[in-house]
Formats: C-alpha cells, sequence, structure tokens
C-alpha cells in the first residue's frame, strides 16, 4: 500500500513540475499514426465533450443534457512528441445494460483496449459516478479518473479529498473544471503517466461477498486467460458471462474477443426484434 | 480440462443455473456498497448548499403540473416573437443587396461580355438566385433563432421540457427517452434519429425513430417563420403581427407533438405492441449559459452548417429549376407540365402544383422549399414578369407576400396548409438514410417515409374541404 500511494504521489509532483513544458498540439481530425489511443468515458453530463473539444481543439457539440453523444467522436493530439487518438464515448450510466449507446462504451473499453480510459467522473455527484469507475476499473488497470466540475461541488459547500479517492481507486485521480480549463494540463500529465507505462497502476476490484460467485468468475476467468492470450480483463468477461450477455457469449464462441467492434455495425433492429 | 470456447461456454451455463436469477442484484448490489464507502471516504459536505435549493425551487416550477406546460408554451412564443420582429429589417436588406443590387451587377457584367441568354440565366436566373434567396431568406432568422434556442438548452431547460413530456409518451405507450430524441429532433431530424441508440427496446425505438419527422427541424423552422409571418402576422394589426406570426408557428410546433403521442399510441396499439418501460431521467444542474461560447457555437456550428448545407442544395436545385423552366416539351416548360399535371392535386389539398412540385425538388433538403416555391411562381408567369424586374425586386415580406397572392393565387389557405404541410410531410433524404441505417429494414424505412405525407396528405384535404364547405375562400 505504501509503495502504492507513492507512486501516485511521484505522479502528482510530476503532474505540476515537468509538464509545464509538456507540447500540447491539438490536432482536432487528423488522425493518422498514433502512438496511444485514450478513450473518454464518464455517466452523461460530466463534461466529457468538453474536455474532448479541450484537447483536441474540435468543436464538437456540448450539450447540457443525457444523449448528446451517441456515437464514437475521434480526434486528436500530440504531447511532447508522441500522438494520441482520443475517443469520446457516449455518457452511460452502467456498463452493465442494453442500450446501443452503452454498448459501444463498453465494447470500446473491452475490445478496442484503449491505452489510457479516463472516466469523467462529477464531483457533485460522486457516489453515483463511481458506479461507473468501479465497472470501468474491473475492465482496464490503465485508467485515469477525470473529477471534474470540481467548481460546481465548491459552490455547493462540497469538499472532495482526490488524494483519498485516488489511494481507494488505485488510479490517478485529477480535480478539474473543465469549462475553464483548470485541471486539462494534469489530466494530460496524467494520461502520459498511464499510456507509457510509467505510472503502474492497482486498481480497486469490486468485492463479491458472495463466495460462490467469486469462484465462478476465477474458474471461468482462469479458462478465459488460458484460452485467450493476454486477455487482460478475464474477470469481468467471466462476469458477462456468468449474467448470460449474448454479446460475449457470441464473441467467445466465434473467438472474436479481442477485436474492436467498429461503431455504427448493429445488429440490426429488427434481428434484434427477433432475439 | 480442454480449453475451449464450447467448455467455457458449457461452464458459464452451469454456474449460472447454479447461482440463480439474483446474480444481476447481487452485483448491482456489490459495485453500489464499494461505490457508497469510498465516496463516504472521499466527500466531506459543508453547511451551505443554497446553489442546489435555488435549482429545486426553479424545478419545482418548470415541471410543476400547472405551470410547466403554460411555460414552456409561453417560452417557445417569446423565442419565436423575437426571431420574426428581429429578422424582418435584416431580411429585407439581405434580400435588396443580393436580389436587387449583387443581381443586376451580374446580369450587367454578363451583358457587358455578350454571354449567351441560356448561360447568364443558367447561372445567374437559375444557380445564383436560388442560392440569394436561401441566404436573405434563411440566415437572419436563423442567426436570432439558433442562439435563443441553444441559451435554452446550455441553461438545462430541454431536460426539464422533457421530465414534462415524459407523462404523456408513456401515457402513448412509448418510452419516456422519446421526448429527448425528439428535442433532437427540433434540430436535425437525422439527428434525431441516430439519438434514439439511448432507447433499449427495440420496440419503442423503432416508435421513436419513425415519429422523430414531426419534431420540425432546422430546414423546416425557416419555411414555418416566413410563411407564418406573411399570411398569418399580416392579417393582424400591425403592432401584433410579429406576436400573432409567432403564434401560429407556436401552434404548429405543438400540432408535432400531439401527432407524435398520437402516432406513437397508435403505433404501440397495432404494430408494436408493447408496454412503455421506465427510466430514471436526470435533470442536471442549472449551469450559468457561456454567453460567447453559445453565440460562438450556434453561429458556427448550426446557422453556418445549415445554412452551408442549404447553399450547396440550392446551388443544383437553382439549375434544376431554370432547366426545367426552360427546356420546352412541345408549346410547354418541363416545370409547366409538372405544375399543371399536379395543380389538381394540390388545389384539392389547398394547396398548389407549385408547392407540389417544390417539395419533390427540396427532397434532399427542406430548406430550399421557399425559395423554389418563389422561383417556379415567377418562371410560371415569366412572360413579362421576370424581365420587368419584380423577380429582381423580391426583397421583403411583403413583396413576396404579393407575389405569391397575385402571381401565384395563394390565399390563407394556402399559407395555413403549406405550414401544416411543412410539419407533415416526408423526411428529407439524409434522414430517410438515417433511418436505413439505423434500422436495416426496408419495410420500416418506407413507414417512417411515407406515413407522414400520407397524415400530411389527410390533414391538408381536411382543412381545405372545412374551408370551403364554411365559405372561407
Amino acid at each position: 500500500m505504501s509503495a502504492h500511494a507513492e507512486t501516485l504521489n511521484q505522479c502528482g509532483s510530476c503532474a505540476s513540475s515537468c509538464h509545464h513544458t509538456a507540447q500540447l498540439t491539438k490536432l482536432g481530425l487528423k488522425i493518422r499514426n498514433w502512438d496511444y489511443t485514450v478513450a473518454l468515458a464518464g455517466n452523461p453530463n460530466t463534461g466529457k465533450s468538453t474536455i474532448f473539444n479541450q484537447l483536441t481543439g474540435l468543436h464538437q457539440h456540448v450539450g447540457n443534457w443525457a444523449g448528446k453523444t451517441v456515437t464514437r467522436a475521434e480526434g486528436a493530439f500530440t504531447l511532447n512528441g508522441k500522438k494520441y487518438k482520443l475517443v469520446d464515448l457516449p455518457g452511460t450510466y452502467s456498463l452493465l445494460s442494453t442500450s446501443v449507446d452503452e454498448e459501444i462504451a463498453r465494447d470500446f473499453v473491452l475490445f478496442g483496449q484503449p491505452d489510457v480510459t479516463v472516466v469523467v467522473a462529477d464531483a457533485t455527484r460522486l457516489e453515483r459516478n463511481l458506479n461507473l469507475v468501479l465497472q470501468v476499473l474491473e475492465i482496464t488497470d490503465r485508467a485515469v479518473v477525470a473529477l471534474n466540475l470540481i467548481d460546481e461541488a465548491e459552490r455547493n459547500d462540497l469538499t472532495v479529498d482526490e488524494r483519498a479517492l485516488a489511494r481507494d481507486l488505485g488510479v490517478p485521480v485529477v480535480p478539474m473544471a473543465a469549462r475553464r480549463g483548470a485541471g486539462v494540463k494534469e489530466l494530460l500529465g496524467a494520461i502520459e503517466m498511464v499510456a507509457s507505462g510509467q505510472f503502474s497502476a492497482r486498481p480497486h476490484r469490486i468485492k463479491y461477498i458472495d463466495q460462490k460467485l467469486e469462484t465462478a468468475i476465477e474458474t471461468l476467468a482462469e479458462q478465459l486467460r488460458g484460452e485467450f492470450d493476454d486477455l487482460p480483463n478475464a474477470r469481468w468477461v467471466a462476469l458477462r458471462l456468468l449474467e448470460g450477455d449474448e454479446n460475449i457469449i457470441n464473441a467467445v464462441e466465434t473467438r472474436t474477443l479481442g477485436k474492436v467492434k467498429e461503431a455504427g455495425a448493429f445488429p440490426s433492429l429488427v434481428e434484434s426484434e427477433a432475439r | 480440462m480442454t480449453n475451449n470456447p464450447t467448455a467455457i461456454l458449457d461452464a458459464a451455463a452451469r454456474f449460472r443455473r447454479e447461482m440463480g436469477d439474483n446474480l444481476h442484484d447481487k452485483l448491482t448490489e456489490a459495485i453500489y456498497n464499494d461505490a457508497g464507502q469510498i465516496a463516504a471516504r472521499a466527500v466531506s459536505s459543508g453547511e451551505h448548499s443554497s446553489n442546489k435549493n435555488f435549482g429545486q425551487f426553479f424545478d419545482r416550477i418548470v415541471t410543476s403540473r400547472w405551470f410547466g406546460f403554460p411555460l414552456m408554451i409561453l417560452l417557445l412564443t417569446v423565442v419565436f416573437w423575437l426571431t420574426i420582429a428581429g429578422a424582418n429589417i435584416p431580411s429585407a436588406m439581405l434580400g435588396e443587396l443580393l436580389q436587387g443590387t449583387v443581381y443586376n451587377l451580374l446580369h450587367d457584367f454578363a451583358s457587358s461580355l455578350n454571354a449567351p441568354w441560356w448561360l447568364s440565366g443558367f447561372l445567374i436566373d437559375g444557380v445564383y438566385l436560388a442560392t440569394a434567396w436561401v441566404v436573405s431568406v434563411m440566415l437572419p432568422p436563423m442567426a436570432i433563432f439558433f442562439p435563443l434556442f441553444t441559451l435554452l438548452e446550455d441553461l438545462g431547460y430541454l431536460p426539464r421540457v422533457a421530465f414534462n413530456l415524459d407523462r404523456l409518451f408513456k401515457r402513448a405507450g412509448a418510452h419516456g427517452k422519446q421526448a429527448l430524441t425528439m428535442m433532437m429532433g427540433y434540430g436535425c431530424n437525422a439527428a434525431g434519429v441516430v439519438s434514439t441508440r439511448i432507447i433499449d427496446s427495440p420496440r419503442e425505438r423503432l416508435i421513436a425513430i419513425i415519429t422523430n419527422n414531426f419534431a420540425i427541424c432546422n430546414g423546416r423552422w425557416g419555411t414555418l417563420i416566413l410563411i407564418g409571418a406573411i399570411f398569418i402576422g399580416s392579417t393582424a394589426p400591425p403592432a401584433l403581427a410579429s406576436l400573432i406570426a409567432a403564434t401560429s408557428v407556436v401552434a404548429i410546433a405543438i400540432l408535432g407533438v400531439i401527432f407524435t403521442l398520437l402516432v406513437s399510441a397508435f403505433l404501440s396499439k397495432t404494430w408494436l405492441k408493447g408496454e412503455a418501460s421506465s427510466f430514471s431521467l436526470e435533470l442536471p444542474p442549472y449551469r450559468p449559459p457561456q454567453i460567447w461560447q453559445t453565440l460562438y457555437k450556434s453561429i458556427i456550428d448550426r446557422t453556418f452548417i445549415v445554412l452551408k448545407r442549404a447553399v450547396l442544395m440550392a446551388a443544383p436545385a437553382g439549375a434544376v429549376i431554370w432547366l426545367m423552366s426552360n427546356v420546352n416539351i412541345g408549346e410547354a416548360s418541363v416545370a409547366a407540365h409538372l405544375v399543371s399535371f399536379l395543380n389538381p392535386f394540390g388545389l384539392l389539398l389547398g394547396l398548389n402544383g407549385v408547392i407540389l412540385v417544390a417539395y419533390i425538388v427540396a427532397i434532399p433538403a427542406n430548406e430550399i422549399v421557399v425559395p423554389t416555391i418563389l422561383m417556379l411562381t415567377l418562371n410560371m408567369a415569366k412572360s413579362g414578369l421576370a424581365q420587368t424586374g419584380v423577380m429582381s425586386g423580391l426583397d421583403d415580406d411583403l413583396q413576396i407576400r404579393q407575389v405569391l397572392t397575385e402571381v401565384g393565387g395563394w390565399t390563407i389557405l394556402t399559407g395555413v396548409n403549406l405550414m401544416l404541410f411543412s410539419l407533415l410531410h416526408n423526411p428529407c433524404s439524409t434522414t430517410i438514410w438515417t433511418i436505413w441505417q439505423e434500422t436495416k429494414s426496408f419495410k420500416w424505412t418506407t413507414v417512417a417515409t411515407l406515413l407522414p405525407v400520407v397524415l400530411g396528405i389527410a390533414v391538408c384535404f381536411l382543412t381545405a374541404s372545412v374551408a370551403r364547405l364554411t365559405g372561407l375562400i
């Protein structure tokens, strides 16, 4: 635990010291030959698109309501000589349900295996937002939490201890007020640390109190790891299998686990109607 | 143990049976439990949460049973009133510049080059004039309407509207989120159709896709605002004209909501039977709008993008209209043949042949309906009129009204029915394509395309018949 806290501190100090020299170039839509892929996930209405625009220089429409972004938007930026592709995912409350927008987000984090997944969380509604954060941490270690709307939390007289949060979650937590551009530099620093592997996370794992469930997950995960080489999220896939998720069952059956599912290629409505 | 996919899936199925149905609940509970503990450790709240109370007070009013709807209608009316009253003068100025000064300059230039009549006609009277009309008719109202609408959106008002409408959608057997996709449709129906992805159930999603066309899109607001101003507003005393015109546009928008609900109810009781599913709708906090960013966003992202699309569509449409009006088959032009062929049917609906041809030409983009109507009307009566400069003098609402009534033979019924038909007709080709992309179903794409036209024909026929029977026209 102590070594862990130390890495976090290193990250924190680096974010503040080495990154005023950071060279950020907003590349807009010019995405070719990127070094890293970064996904932006989060609940609806937490400022994902605002952050996306801040980093890429694009003008993706930002809406103060759920459902504004239902497809993946992509953009790019370079940071200290490395080229990053940034993918703005639809806002979702959970990765467990079945609507198309949530599937897009889930499939990208799961199958697209981005180098970094930034989960944007609303500081004024932290508990509810953490549900998604914890689910993402089940899928990937390479995550950063952007604790956005920290200014609004202050106005509401809420204080969020981001160090305690980072300790509990085991991934970097960056407080932000994205609308004012505050915290963008620090976010970039954290993204770079995780992307380059300088920061190794020990993400929080959901505690399944039920022993039978835990055994089932571990057994299946073991088998999955044997079958699919370096599947980083075997436990999550196991869980989805236990839940009877049709898409994941299909992916295992056809051995397409680990292949990116492109947005837009949905099973037709009529097909799913028949299901 | 052999590790192959089938063995893994079998094992999963076995575990699933052992554990029973409450797996999902157990999982959700575990996640909530952890989230609650972590949040409790990280967040501490102070004494005052005044901001929240202020928001809650506001929410009680805007979503209240009594004030919710009247407030909604009032806000919409104010937005349109500002748009119509404000767009008048800039529209006239732009018209004078583009259809007057620039148009004449272009013709002078062409004749100084001794350009053949068909070339200058095709380029200036066709391509240029259609484009100029789209710009002068659409730019000023859009430049006022979009920032106002975006401001309401930024404030967080739209989810409140959705909240108010949720009850009605549920009663219609549709998904409450359909109110949100309808809000998207008010910008662009193609975007609205894509946004139905937020609806989980395929049944309710299809209903939302089919009825999205009843949300008036960017391309149609312009038509409604203009026709509302010159045919409805002008019946009122000048002081009230803009207000009455705004009210007529709001009435059409409300009619659109009523049609959305009726058609949704119809579909959910016939072809797409089922119960409405429930969902939780978050009312986002009121956020102070960023005025400059809103202006930038709505002018660059919406006004210019919509205008660009309109101009891109108008230029070829202008060329097509000019060719149709100048290529003759026998005695009359192609356009004349088409118009006179469709005229009896059009008149039966309280419209006319020109309007129906315009709606065919405008399938790629609703934005060009009014310019097409004006050009066709003038070309039909070309002998004498166009050459005497009436065409270039069309620079304010009054003159447009004059041309339509005197040259086109329009009555107030034509104006009202054009507004109704603007609400109720086929989606534009982009939206149809999007519906196909999202449903991959020939049947539902056809239903979504044809249902609104059939409704439009029925409604227009009804109003025309009533008007005739009561002797209003």
